[in-house]
């Protein structure tokens, strides 16, 4: 009976989810699409404020809020919470800072590749400095010479003059650098970074290992790399918070549990909600929990310690709450407990004193300066609680300026970054696609067997024409996809509704690719033009014809390179169930390495230099490595 | 040249009255695996402020706090053998190059760049230079450059510039020039500004014989340069050379300091002045005198030779040299002289009340 039931349920949203989509779906039609889900029944346009980070200015009268949906700066009394000023920056912001002298506030604009400077006494923006590729954090040296820039895509900090944003040099970072946070007396920056690090060369155990993160630790003064403090089994780092004596520090991380296969979410084993704590409270890195069975703390992404060291306060993205932790006990529990706890679903009540109900993904905190209050900034419902860290209460939720109407796409953002519909709220769509991309991961998926079919996490954007979907082309299209298979597979409970599916798969399809880096406007570089006519020639090196079906341009063709038909291209493994796999979009492609249906390829040279030796993934044996790096330039500009 | 004029006329004079010329003097305290080093093997030294990082036959040992640390194969090194080392002075990293790809050592994290995952022509390193934002690789199937901003990788062999063999045995990268030496191909020169390459070879082409002495380099197989002070230093397995853009200067054991021809590297303070790490001791040259450190190759004990403007040569009285007289590099500490030798890394100490 109940399977009949589920039977209908699915049918009836797949056929909805169907209606939709042929409807607006088409390429033809994603224009209309993308206007119908950004505007509400009367036409009008919403544009949402998604805030995800506040400061205070310097004399407390002023809270600024960077706003990522609508690029800018929303100026509020601090007090009373009405709206001041806006201020324009630029294209999706993702973190800013305060000068130490409080007269500038810096602003990491990640799709414009600038830093926007903007002058705290006139409220304007009075420079534009170009950094590295998708800026995600900035921070001012305490002595105000220098500006350090995290870069998500290009993976390193990029260290400018604070006073003409001149770029003197970049440092090697974390991969997906995207967060930095100043100790307190501003000697060091601790860099954090939302990808795993690569996987070592030495591995003995092929791509099937644990991820390996890192704080990188920056030293103010000479602008150099002090130390990397590890990240074991975390895939994810996010915000870091320091106690004002600069003993303990914490940072909000994701372990991904990603070497076993995913069938144990109802055992709480798919993810570990974690934080790590360093410094010289703690000694060596102590990771702990947040999870307790059937109260989850998903994606743990802000992180604030009380100014008397009482209590740590963490924001949980996908769980919708901010937790609260007594520090003491917490210092207690890491030094019984070294090393990591992170699946001990029993640790945190030890610590753990209250879970605080917020708004939609909730990201940035801040202290009033006072101390006695904890604001949150909800990115999904344009909102900022407003916590008494006395009582542990929501005294306030501050309604910013903001379209009262839920569009379609907005909607579907909400249900992508909930957790609230998988069993037991233990993850959403965001624990694997981070922040709407990817998670440079390997998954054992249940549906093929144990042990079976292991499985690269491929990227979401631009994703229109690229179906079917799953490296195995299993599924026809994203309401599958997102629908039935989803719901049975990853959240172990059916909690979608159809309207809710359809928007969700409405915003997936909707997601734009970001600027590719390496397409300069004025076309490809020589090296591009080079690999360029290697991934289209039809004669190889010896003036041999190349068949049509061994040709790179043939399985990877049109706008999205791909012809989403499945092929044997030689890189089938004893796991896999099948050698014919779905011919994967090069959306991006330079971004979303491991590579290959399993991720066994670390780089896109190994996909042809290892993975290829009888030419079954295209003719490439006859050439030369400085044309395979020719090659590879191109695919790169994709 | 008023100068070195003087100068010579100078040291003539005191040479004429007997007193040897003043050059520095060393204590040297070597380092073997008895001592912390994974391998008394070291092909390459380099200094990091007041680190040393030894690139031997079985790690990558820096010494910091008197103590060693050796980074291996299994904390990401590429290769066990590390050929050559160099520092990106502005980050801090060390880029060290092996017989089994590139690695970057960057806060204790160690990447690895090899011609499988990467666009690196190939694997046996035998030489690194950092400038700017390039890192420019010499290697035993060309040379390559790898823009740390955009990542990508340029290679550079017989297609596309003038080297006739592919052997790259080591590289120097300044701001304006990039300089490769070819083993058995001469010396490259690449100008960063036009991008042009300009090829020097030895006029007596591969002939072992020295017919044409300072009429160009001294031999094709080239093992080292150094650019400095817009001067090209340059070793070969059969001399060494000096050249200043327009005049050749040729150095050989028959009518120089120089302990041997077979140099490993060589390394120039500037304009006049380069030390040379040869099979047969270090040397060290000043514009006019030369000085050899080794272990005597007749009595087996430590000896250091000055040889004057006019060729006379003065045995100075020590007690220590360096570690073997196989010298394969060097690098300085503020006065102080670090030396890689085939069994053992030498601290050499400047002592300053020599004469």
């Amino acid at each position: 009976m109940r399977d009949r039931e589920q039977t209908r349920r699915r049918a009836a949203i797949t056929v909805v989810a169907s209606v939709v989509l042929a409807t607006v779906g088409t390429a033809s039609g994603n224009l209309g699409v993308r206007a119908a889900a950004r505007t509400s029944r009367t036409g009008e346009h919403l544009v949402y404020a998604s805030p995800v980070e506040m400061l205070f200015s310097s004399d407390g009268a002023r809270l600024y809020v960077l706003c990522q949906g609508s690029d800018e700066i929303r100026v509020l009394d601090a007090r009373s919470f009405a709206e001041l000023k806006r201020v324009s920056v630029g294209h999706i912001p993702r973190s800013f800072s305060l000068s130490h002298n409080g007269t500038r506030i810096f602003v990491a604009n990640t799709w414009d590749d600038t830093v926007s400077v903007v002058d705290t006494r006139a409220l304007k923006e009075i420079a534009t400095w170009s950094v590295g590729a998708e800026p995600s954090g900035v921070a001012e040296s305490r002595d105000g010479k220098r500006l350090f820039v995290a870069n998500r895509i290009s993976n390193d900090v990029a260290v400018l003059d604070a006073q003409t944003g001149e770029e003197q040099k970049r440092i090697a970072a974390g991969r997906g650098a995207s967060y930095i946070t100043p100790s307190p007396d501003g000697a060091r920056l601790y860099v954090t970074h939302v990808y795993p690090n690569p996987a070592r060369e030495d591995t003995s155990g092929g791509n099937r290992v644990a991820p390996r993160s890192e704080i990188t630790v920056v030293n103010a003064a000479r602008a150099v790399v002090a130390d990397r403090i590890p990240l074991v089994n975390i895939a994810h780092g996010f915000r870091v918070a320091f106690s004002r004596d600069g003993r303990l520090g914490v940072v909000a991380n994701l372990h991904p549990k990603n070497l076993v296969p995913l069938a144990h979410l109802e055992h709480g084993g798919a993810f570990a909600d974690t934080i790590t704590l360093f410094g010289a409270d703690v000694g060596n890195p102590v990771e702990v929990p947040l999870d307790e069975l059937e109260r989850y703390a998903v994606r743990p992404f802000g992180a604030a310690i009380a100014p008397d060291k009482t209590h740590l306060y963490i924001s949980c993205e996908g769980s919708e709450i901010v937790i609260v932790i007594d520090v003491r006990r917490l210092l207690a529990f890491a030094h019984a407990h070294p090393g990591s706890s992170a699946s001990n679903l029993a640790a945190s009540a030890n610590y753990v004193m209250t879970r605080i109900a917020v708004g939609r993904d909730p990201r940035g905190l801040a202290f009033t300066p006072e101390g006695g209050k904890l604001l949150v900034a909800n990115r999904l419902d344009d909102t900022i609680s407003v916590i008494d860290v006395h009582t542990n209460r929501v005294i306030r939720t501050v309604q910013l300026n903001s379209p009262s109407q839920i569009s379609v796409l907005r909607h579907g953002e909400q249900t992508f970054y909930t957790a609230r519909h998988s069993f037991q709220g233990q993850i959403g769509c965001a624990n694997c696609h981070i922040d709407s991309t990817f998670d440079g991961l390997t998954w054992d998926l249940e549906p093929d067997g144990f042990g079976r079919d292991i499985v690269d996490n491929r990227l979401i954007e631009d994703l229109r024409g690229t179906e079917p979907y799953k490296w195995n082309g299993g599924n026809p299209n994203l309401p599958t996809e997102c629908g039935p298979r989803t719901e049975m597979y990853f959240w172990r409970s059916e909690n979608y509704d159809d309207l809710t599916l359809t928007d969700l798969v409405v915003y997936i399809r909707n997601l734009p690719r970001r600027p590719n880096r390496l397409r300069q406007p004025e076309g490809l570089t020589p090296a591009q033009e080079r690999g360029h006519a290697l991934f289209s020639r039809a004669v190889d090196k010896f003036g041999k014809p190349i068949p049509e079906s061994n040709r790179c341009s043939f399985c990877h063709n049109g706008p999205k390179g791909t012809s989403q038909k499945s092929f044997d291209v030689g890189t089938r493994k004893p796991t896999d169930n099948s050698a014919l796999l779905d011919t994967p979009q090069l959306t991006n492609i330079a971004l979303t390495a491991p590579y290959l249906h399993d991720g066994s390829a670390r780089t896109l040279e190994e996909i042809w230099t290892v993975f290829n030796p009888e030419d079954k993934h295209g003719r490439t044996n006859d050439l030369t490595k400085d044309e395979l790096n020719d090659l590879i330039e191109y695919l790169r500009t994709r | 040249m008023k100068k070195l004029c003087a100068i010579l006329v100078l040291l003539a004079a005191a040479s004429a009255f007997g007193a040897a010329p003043k050059m520095p003097l060393y204590r040297f305290e070597n380092f073997t695996v008895a001592t912390g080093l994974p391998d008394n093997h070291v092909f390459s030294v380099l200094v990091d402020g007041d680190r040393v990082w030894a690139g031997t036959e079985n790690g990558l040992a820096v010494y910091d706090h008197h103590a060693w640390k050796t980074y291996t194969t299994a904390d990401g090194l590429a290769h066990r053998a590390v050929l050559s080392l160099a520092l990106d002075k502005r980050t801090g990293d060390v880029w060290a190059g092996t017989m089994g790809g590139l690695s970057r050592i960057s806060g204790g994290r160690i990447d690895t760049f090899t011609q499988l995952n990467s666009g690196l022509s190939n694997d046996v390193v035998y030489g690194v230079s950092v400038e700017g934002e390039n890192v420019w690789v010499a290697t035993a199937a060309g040379a390559c450059q790898l823009d740390l901003h955009t990542g990508q990788w340029s290679l550079y062999n017989e297609r596309n510039t003038p080297m006739n063999e592919i052997w790259v045995y080591g590289v120097h990268a300044t701001p304006t020039k990039v300089y490769f030496a070819v083993w058995g191909s001469g010396l490259l020169e690449y100008d960063q500004k036009t991008g042009k390459w300009d090829k020097y070879d030895d006029p007596d082409g591969e002939n072992e014989m020295v017919l044409f002495k300072d009429q160009g380099l001294i031999h094709e197989i080239v093992t080292s340069v150094s650019y400095v002070d817009n001067i090209v230093w340059a070793a070969t397995y059969f001399g060494d050379s000096r050249y200043d853009g327009r005049y050749w200067h040729n150095f050989l054991t028959k009518d120089s300091g120089l302990p041997s021809n077979f140099t490993n590297q060589v390394k120039g303070l500037d304009a006049n002045r380069a030390w040379f790490s040869t099979d047969k001791g270090l040397a060290y040259y000043d514009g006019v005198n030369w000085a050899v450190y080794r272990t005597s190759l007749t009595t087996g004990k430590p000896e250091m030779t000055v040889r004057d403007a006019l060729g006379k040569v003065t045995s100075v009285a020590v007690t220590t040299a360096p570690a073997h007289n196989y010298v394969l590099g060097i690098d300085f500490q503020g006065d102080d002289i670090w030396v890689a030798t085939a069994k053992g890394l030498s601290h050499g100490i400047r002592q300053h009340e020599a004469k």
